[in-house]
């Protein structure tokens, strides 16, 4: 089902063409373009096979394919036979980095993994560090906060480029200009609490890097009534939109039976009618706390999936205001674990060079106290150590499950650090979704399962 | 989360390597770990004494082992004992860490302990999230793991995992693909990252590197090669051999 095809195009009969020897050579026909040699036998031979079979590479490098996925396809005439999916282009060897630097530097790797959900992976991986050092309970209510607040605005602008670039490989500009626009408004308020738009870095073991800056909360409440009116603009392009509904309902089928044996999580499996959410199954986080719905239809198709990221969207804004009240509710609580050993010692800030360390830890550390230089340090350089052992930690990304298996042998590194990104398990869907379709229907079928090959490859 | 679990959680990073007081059962040594620093036991903390420190992996747990995994336990042996296979033969070991339940299955039972969560009633293990290979340079004769994770949808979520290992000159693990068709791209992964043969799978290529490939580039001993500099015929070591706090 999934094996590698060669990379190039084969029209079938190809390999009949003369292939002679030295000798033969010199008396073979002389081929023109006007066709002198056996070109008629190749025709007809194709043609009394009364079909018009070809395999065709879509991507690495095609517009519609997310990236660097490559899907080698099987056509007979506009319908798709077999569908096979190439990946490993983007792979950058992002886990067997890890291995080899500290288990917080760890977090700044993780986050480039799928570019577009960069909290989540970050928020996996703390929270996996932190169940090996058991100190899952230790983590401060506003630190946890901060990482639901995050994860709910990088849901929103994930989904808005699913949405807005499904729309785009449909021919709909709009939707782009659209989501783009309103993912905008969420990379303004990353951007001030983060100080980056995407690769934050910013949740760490035991905490997140930074508590929230002046002024964020208010940016935040500024800043959602405009993203929900954009959704809103967006609903009212494509819900009822007889093109939209003509290229997707009923695309990129795949039921419930499909779903379980594929191991797909997230808006496709919500779209086959289950409503399996990890944030209500296995709550992380504190995700048990909030208000919030889990959408399901039960169309099972690209037009569902759609809908239910449209809907998801609202529920991630009730959610982030929620995160607000009760951040105004905790200023000034803690936002790292209260253990100097595993805590970053300083908290950061921006500085006339850009952001760093905090200017009065500076002060303290270079002109105060030579103890508090070097735990510094001994903890900048070196590392905290974490008690051997294997955890495995799941949390619901905008595409799925994304899990988080690590493995430490008590060092200062992670012996073995693996992602188990929802985009690469569901991309195995593809086949199942396109084979039987249109040529077009694929891209409306890849686009609703919304890959990202960066998480895909890592 | 039980008391005996909490018990076994260690509180504090200080109670990492040999310091580690709690009681698991037979741990199992994989390892050394030789350097300057990292001393967690005695006075020396000079980072000179010369530490030899055994990297210990938690061991096989005592019944009970909390929470719903006794029930889990059982079901698992009375699921195998209908299907033909007696639970000591296909169960090495059970071990509860970090409330985290992981069952050691030796490798030729592998199929038809996936069958037996998928489909047993009590146990019902609907999704199995992929396999991650872990390459154990001193666990002798073990020294490839793959590990299962494995999540019940039916019954609260429960996750549980599934470690089977094979030794570096016999790596072969059948594979479950026609249980957990899910597998499918996991499996390649790790063949590809650690050349672990999965007997049984339809199509086992590699997935993210090149077909032609050499090795296996997450294994430990795959060579990472250093990086030349235009200075005298300087080479920046590789990530392994520079200078480090390990």
């Amino acid at each position: 089902m999934t094996a590698d095809l060669g990379p190039d195009m084969t029209i079938e009969g190809a390999e009949h063409s003369a292939t002679g020897g030295a000798e033969e050579f010199l008396d073979s026909p002389v081929f023109t373009v006007s066709g002198a040699g056996d070109w008629d036998d190749l025709v007809d031979e194709a043609t009394s096979l009364h079909e018009e079979r070809i395999v065709v590479n879509m991507g690495p490098q095609h517009p519609s394919t997310h990236g660097v996925l490559r899907l080698i396809l099987e056509l007979d005439g506009e319908t798709v036979t077999e569908t096979r999916a190439g990946i490993g282009y983007l792979h950058t060897g992002i886990e067997k980095n890890m291995e080899y630097r500290t288990w917080v530097q760890g977090v700044t790797f993780c986050t480039r993994m799928d570019y577009l959900t960069p909290m989540f992976q970050e928020t996996a991986y703390c929270l996996a560090i932190e169940k090996l050092l058991g100190i899952t309970d230790a983590i401060p209510e506003r630190a946890s906060v901060i990482r639901v607040l995050m994860m709910e605005l990088t849901r929103i602008s994930s989904h808005l480029v699913c949405i807005g670039t499904g729309g785009m490989e449909m021919g709909a500009t709009t939707v782009m200009t659209v989501g783009f626009r309103e993912r905008e408004r969420i990379f303004q308020i990353i951007e001030m609490i983060t100080g980056l738009r995407m690769n934050n870095a910013f949740i760490r073991p035991g905490g997140v890097a930074q508590d929230l800056p002046p002024g964020a909360i208010d940016k935040i409440r500024e800043l959602v009534p405009e993203i929900r009116k954009g959704i809103r603009e967006i609903e009212l392009l494509v819900n009822e939109n007889p093109i939209v509904k003509g290229r997707m309902v009923g695309i990129g089928h795949l039921d419930l039976a499909g779903c379980m044996a594929l191991g797909i999580t997230g808006p496709v499996l919500r779209s086959a009618s289950l409503p399996h959410d990890l944030r209500k199954a296995t709550p992380y986080c504190g995700y048990e706390t909030y208000d919030f719905d889990v959408i399901t239809r039960d169309s099972a198709d690209a037009y569902g999936r759609l809908r239910i990221r449209l809907d998801e969207m609202y529920q991630s804004l009730r959610i982030v205001l929620q995160c607000a009240d009760r951040l105004e509710a905790s200023a000034g609580e803690p936002v790292m674990v209260g253990d100097k050993k595993v805590a970053w010692p300083a908290q950061l800030a921006i500085g006339s060079d850009g952001m760093g360390n905090s200017l009065d830890h500076i002060r303290t550390i270079m002109g105060e106290s030579m103890e508090d230089l070097i735990h510094h340090f001994k903890l900048v350089t070196e590392g905290f150590r974490v008690p051997a052992g294997q955890v495995y930690v799941g949390v619901e990304s905008a595409k799925g499950e994304l899990g988080c298996h690590l493995v430490s042998d008590g060092g200062t590194r992670p012996y073995r650090a693996h992602f188990r990104d929802p985009s690469f398990n569901n991309l195995q869907a593809t086949s199942i979704m396109c084979e039987g379709g249109q040529v077009a229907d694929v891209i409306v079928a890849v686009a609703s399962i919304d890959p990202v090959m960066g998480g895909v490859d890592r | 989360m039980s008391a005996s679990d909490l018990a076994e959680t260690p509180a504090t990073p200080e109670a990492a390597g040999g310091a580690r007081t709690v009681d698991l059962g037979m741990p199992i040594v994989i390892g050394e770990r030789h350097g300057m620093f990292g001393a967690t036991a005695g006075q020396d903390t000079t980072g000179y004494g010369g530490l030899v420190v055994p990297v210990v992996l938690p061991g096989a747990s005592e019944r009970p082992y909390g929470s719903w995994f006794d029930t889990c336990v059982d079901d698992l042996a009375r699921a195998l004992q209908e299907r033909g296979t007696a639970y000591d033969d296909a169960v090495e070991r059970i071990v509860v860490d970090r409330d985290e339940l992981t069952v050691v299955v030796a490798r030729e039972h592998l199929p038809v302990v996936a069958q037996a969560l998928r489909d047993d009633a009590a146990l019902r293990f609907e999704l199995c999230l992929g396999v991650s290979g872990v390459h154990y340079l001193g666990d002798t004769d073990n020294e490839l793991h793959a590990v299962y994770h494995f999540l019940s949808i039916t019954h609260d979520s429960r996750r549980i995992r599934v470690e089977v290992t094979c030794p570096d000159a016999d790596p072969h693990i059948p594979s479950i693909v026609a249980t957990y068709p899910a597998t499918t791209w996991h499996e390649r992964e790790t063949f590809d990252m650690f050349g672990i043969i999965f007997d049984g799978h339809p199509a086992l290529t590699r997935i993210l590197m090149p077909d032609d490939w050499p090795g296996h580039p997450q294994r430990k001993d795959y060579p990472l090669g250093g990086i030349p500099v235009e200075y005298k015929g300087a080479t920046v070591p590789p990530a392994d051999e520079r200078r480090a706090f390990n």
